[in-house]
């Protein structure tokens, strides 16, 4: 088991080293940095000072093997644009994004599977017909109208939430938290709405889905003739065993969650890793870009082990065949 | 999308809900976030602005672009190369500190270190001889008629700040993070209290400062919006009291809203296009070995097939000023009889396209940013069956600013045929433009001339007009160039764009700017 999870992390550096050497390969179409930073009255000398202080005129190899080699001794070098250590950039968008998709992630969970299970159970009732088709919205209409829909609502016209920003976070030692006081819980109201509102629907649907393709099964019917009550049927076996899936969907989709927080992000002007990246895009900022990649990459290799594991706790199969090979 | 779907929706409901903020706090919002906070790095408009609220120079441009005295209280020309300044006394800086000659002396020291990108501010200036604590010098390497209009973004730092904290270098492009660009201590009316990019940027009044404050603030809040939606809904919830760009669309809704107003005004920078005039070939002509840009007649024939009232009122919605000139009002040297335009004529182009041997046209690339001017993408797309009309097989290589001014720049040799620029003169005189952009010759010239337009009599007007004190001789050699660059269509000037600013009703008065930005000297909250 040790050795599965070690081998797994071994295999993430190679990704992230591929990652890397992807992005870097594509900053090269992502324009001059210069002419952001400089300003139009500087003159050619001064951009060639700068281009070479900032090691843009090396050869794309050069470039990444420095990259690498500071990336490997924790320095990911500096911000162009905000001119900060890019370490100290990300953590400090780090929890924003972070809370942002944990309230998301724990209300598509807390909403979707609940939905789910009831459709699966009332297929043809009029309740899980309106709700299917109420899913069909959020899973069709893009993030960014469903945030812009929601700011129209609740802030221009009711005026109760605010339209962007984190507003006021109580400080955590040093981690800026909006889940700790109800002032900053109003914030990311409406951006975790916007942000789950595509994985509720998912999960709905799939774990409706998969209900009703359980339902059919023979030891649903033998646990039925058993004479067990429909709560025990419908939720420890029943429910149980759809969550495989779900928990899979559910892994990936919180990766995925980070990233369509980009989207959200920007729409709320809310200060997370999204936003940032999108800036740093704007603004050619190399060093943001590649470091950010990189972290995604690895937020994705760790979920997926996460999810790996959590096979094993919910299948006892996989436990069997796990001991099976150790003898 | 999103953008006119918004605009539907509010133009349904016009109803802003307030959120009640604290007295005479300030909030505002534009679409970036300043660059850092040290006076002699990153010359951005925005920055540069945030900036001027934290630090002073020697004199202030006010909101009409009028010189005031700031940290000097009178100044006179001894000779033809040097100026007496007098400094104001009993100034502190924010930490205390009192203002000196020293501190002007190490300031001018550190602004021309190499990796400053302000030099151009002081480039004329020889070098700063101090008199007493509280008198100087500035002596200029030739008679330099702009040296005042350059002064106020001359930002004066604390030496003493300087030595205690080890700040005196200048981050080189941005490889360290340095002391002076995230603290601040200047002499000006605000204080910094807190940055936290991309999400506020708190200032206080200076309880300090020398100046009588005309504004009633007792704090201001800069918090960057990206979204232009979003920003837009901010002030109609009240949650800010200004914000701008406002998207054009939605500039008439604003007026009909209670509670906001939108306030339109002239900016300065000049929007024009360029040819390549250099290349023997053009890039879109291989194995042609023709260029249709070196004959005048074709670059006249672009210009009069431009319907620039069409551009004003489709594309910008009214929110424009056509102008004849690559300068605008309000910048020294313009030339207000000579700010006419060649006729819109299609079929005038055509003929000077056929009497320069193009009857049939010719195919060409033309360069545009879709992400830096307003609806600057709209406006090639305007330009574009514009140009078809009369023959002319453009395509269009729309792109954002990054790789824009990375391809028609310097580093790729200014690589493009047919572009689009907009230019505001940082020194506001009518010398900036000739310099970066209509002459090649010289060191520092023309930088931004990626089509690489030269005349020998521009060349020489434009070195005499940077030396020339007198008045009128300085005004007749200006309306000389820009005659000449004008029959030889160097450019085309489209126009300047409108500002628009969107205000809430806590707001009574705010100066509109035409650098497009708030001097918060001049906010007055009801």
């Amino acid at each position: 088991m040790l050795a599965y999870i070690v081998r797994r992390l071994l295999q993430s550096i190679i990704v992230m080293v591929a990652v890397g050497f992807i992005a870097f390969s594509l900053f090269n179409f992502v324009g001059d940095p210069i002419n952001n930073m400089v300003g139009q009255e500087a003159t050619e000398a001064e951009r060639e000072r700068a281009r070479q202080a900032l090691g843009l005129d090396d050869p794309f190899p050069i470039q990444f093997a420095r990259f690498a080699w500071n990336a490997l001794h924790g320095d990911f070098g500096i911000s162009f644009r905000l001119s900060i250590p890019v370490e100290e950039a990300i953590g400090d968008r780090l929890p924003a994004t972070l809370e942002l998709v944990f309230v998301a992630a724990v209300l598509a969970l807390a909403v979707g599977v609940p939905l789910g299970v009831y459709t699966g159970l009332h297929r043809d009732g009029a309740v899980s017909r309106i709700l299917l088709t109420a899913s069909l919205v959020g899973i069709s209409l893009p993030t960014f109208l469903i945030g812009i829909i929601l700011i129209l609502i609740f802030s221009v016209w009711l005026g109760w939430l605010p339209s962007f920003g984190r507003g006021a976070t109580v400080n955590l030692w040093g981690w800026q938290s909006n889940l700790v006081s109800w002032e900053g819980f109003k914030s990311i109201i409406l951006p975790s709405v916007t942000l789950c509102l595509f994985q509720l629907t998912l999960l709905m649907r799939l774990v409706r889905a998969e209900m009703l393709e359980v339902l059919r099964t023979d030891y649903v019917k033998f646990a039925r003739a058993r004479g067990l009550t429909n709560r025990a049927v419908n939720f420890s076996h029943a429910l149980k065993n759809t969550l495989v899936p779900v928990i899979t969907i559910t892994g990936l989709q919180i990766g995925s969650l980070i990233a369509f927080a980009i989207i959200t992000e920007t729409v709320f002007q809310w200060p997370g890793m999204g936003l940032l990246f999108l800036q740093a895009i704007q603004f050619v900022d190399i060093p943001v870009m590649a470091a950010y990649l990189c972290l995604v990459a690895f937020i994705f290799v760790v979920i997926n082990l996460i999810v790996d594991l959590l096979y094993y706790v919910i299948d006892p199969r996989l436990r069997l065949e796990g001991t099976g090979h150790a003898h | 999308m999103n953008k006119k779907i918004l605009s539907v929706f509010l133009t349904v409901v016009a109803c802003a809900v307030g959120v009640t903020a604290q007295a005479e706090t300030f909030r505002y919002s534009t679409s970036g976030d300043i660059l850092g906070l040290d006076p002699y790095t990153n010359n951005e408009g925005p920055t540069n602005t945030m900036k001027s609220n934290l630090y002073e120079g020697l004199i202030h441009r006010s909101y009409d672009l009028s010189l005031h005295p700031a940290l000097a209280t009178d100044w006179e020309q001894v000779d033809e190369l040097t100026w007496r300044f007098n400094l104001r006394k009993g100034v502190k800086f924010h930490n205390g500190n009192d203002f000196t000659a020293d501190d002007v002396l190490v300031s001018f020291d550190r602004i021309r270190e190499p990796a400053s990108n302000m030099t151009f501010v002081v480039a004329s200036i020889d070098k700063i001889n101090k008199i007493d604590d509280h008198t100087i010098e500035i002596v200029t390497k030739f008679p330099d008629p702009t040296l005042l209009l350059n002064l106020p973004n001359f930002w004066i730092m604390d030496k003493e700040w300087l030595d205690a904290n080890d700040a005196y270098a200048i981050q080189e492009g941005a490889t360290v993070s340095t002391f002076a660009n995230l603290n601040v201590n200047g002499t000006g009316p605000f204080m910094l209290e807190e940055w936290v990019p991309d999400t506020r940027t708190v200032l206080v009044p200076n309880p300090n400062w020398w100046g009588e404050p005309k504004h009633n603030l007792t704090k201001a809040i800069f918090q960057p919006i990206g979204n232009n939606a979003t920003r837009v809904a901010a002030l109609l919830s009240g949650e800010i009291d200004l914000m701008y760009p406002v998207p054009l669309q939605d500039i008439p809704r604003l007026e009909s809203t209670p509670g906001v107003t939108a306030l339109q005004g002239p900016e300065l920078r000049t929007i024009f296009l360029g040819f390549d005039q250099h290349r023997d070939e053009l890039m879109d002509m291989p194995g042609s070995g023709k260029n249709p840009f070196k004959d005048a007649r074709v670059r006249k024939a672009f210009y009069q097939a431009i319907d620039i009232d069409a551009i004003k009122r489709v594309v910008m919605r009214g929110a424009s000023t056509p102008t004849g000139l690559m300068i605008a009002p309000g910048i020294n040297g313009f030339q207000e009889d000579m700010n006419t335009r060649f006729p819109h004529d299609p079929a005038a182009a055509r003929k000077l396209l056929a009497d320069a041997g193009y009857a049939d046209g010719f195919p060409v690339t033309f360069d545009c940013p879709n992400d830096r001017y307003v609806n600057d993408e709209a406006i090639c797309l305007a330009v574009v069956p514009m140009l078809e009309r009369i023959g002319i097989k453009v395509k269009l290589n729309a792109q954002t600013k990054s790789l824009h001014f990375e391809k028609i720049g310097r580093k790729q040799d200014w690589n493009t045929s047919f572009y689009m620029l907009g230019w505001t003169p940082g020194s506001y005189d009518a010398h900036n433009p000739l310099q970066q952009l209509m002459t090649l010759d010289g060191e520092g010239q023309g930088t931004w001339n990626s089509g690489r337009y030269t005349n020998p009599r521009v060349e020489e007007l434009t070195d005499m007009i940077a030396g020339e004190t007198d008045v009128d001789k300085r005004n007749s050699m200006i309306r000389e160039a820009f005659q000449i660059h004008k029959e030889e269509v160097g450019h085309i000037p489209l126009h300047q764009q409108a500002l628009a600013w969107g205000i809430g009703d806590r707001v009574k008065e705010v100066k509109q700017r035409p650098q497009n930005d708030v001097d918060l000297r001049y906010v007055i909250m009801k």
